[in-house]
């Protein structure tokens, strides 16, 4: 039978959280035994994925982030949702190098990133407004390294 | 983040240590630039052996003092990024501005 957890965590999207919201996820997927590798990667996708929440969702404020993270097996989901602006053009923000604050010094590669980091992504409007952030990777190779040496 | 840099042979040597991330951009790009801005040397080596961490926002800073340092014909190199920087530094090209260096 397959294993199967759920945890959500929110807070304010302020950029000292980004730190938190890595080590959260990176904490709860340490019972599928991955890999060094495997567990960088998802930090670093999930920190893109809150730095665009930070950076771009509540331009007048403050606002809320919720991360989820759900293991179905050894498939794990994440979740990243804001409430804030959303995106005007979904597929324009997801090209490489594409950047609405360019006098920030921002490279435009957040999303492209996330999906060099991970298996899939997935970016939708959410339906309180703001943006959700879907990504799914699966954690195994660490197993599979162990029981074919 | 913690920033450590020394001159030897007119190279600037500097040694990133911590977490590169949108909380810490602010203070790596002000505190680069003041290294930047003083010493007697032609080139710098940015070394990453002890960056614990960096997502996008680090090719931010490094880009916005790549062209800093271009207007003073000094070249930058990189040297000992973790796995997952070096597969950001592929992605964006980054490379071809500031080379690898072992």
């Amino acid at each position: 039978m397959k294993k199967s957890n759920f945890m959500e965590v929110t807070f304010s999207a302020l950029s000292v959280n980004e730190g938190f919201a890595r080590v959260c996820v990176a904490g709860f997927c340490l019972q599928l035994n991955p890999s060094l590798d495997e567990i960088n990667d998802i930090k670093t996708a999930v920190s893109e994925a809150v730095t665009n929440c930070v950076v771009h969702a509540y331009p007048k404020g403050h606002g809320m982030i919720t991360l989820r993270c759900e293991i179905e097996g050894d498939l794990v989901k994440i979740t990243v949702l804001d409430k804030g602006v959303g995106i005007k053009d979904i597929a324009k923000a997801r090209e490489p190098f594409f950047t609405t604050k360019p006098s920030e010094e921002r490279s435009g590669m957040g999303f492209a990133v996330m999906e060099s980091f991970m298996d899939k992504v997935d970016v939708d409007q959410n339906e309180d407004k703001g943006v959700c952030v879907t990504m799914y990777k699966r954690i195994n190779r660490l197993q599979e390294q162990v029981s074919n040496a | 983040m913690q920033i450590k840099s020394k001159v030897y042979n007119n190279t600037l040597y500097v040694l990133l240590c911590g977490e590169l991330d949108e909380h810490s951009a602010t203070h790596t790009r002000i505190t680069l630039d003041n290294v930047f801005a003083g010493g007697d040397f032609n080139q710098i080596i940015i070394d990453l052996s002890e960056l614990e961490f960096m997502d996008s926002t680090g090719i931010g800073v490094l880009i916005g003092r790549y062209k800093k340092m271009k207007d003073r014909h000094i070249p930058i190199y990189i040297c000992n990024p973790s796995k997952q920087a070096e597969k950001i530094f592929k992605m964006t090209g980054l490379y071809d501005i500031m080379p690898k260096i072992v």
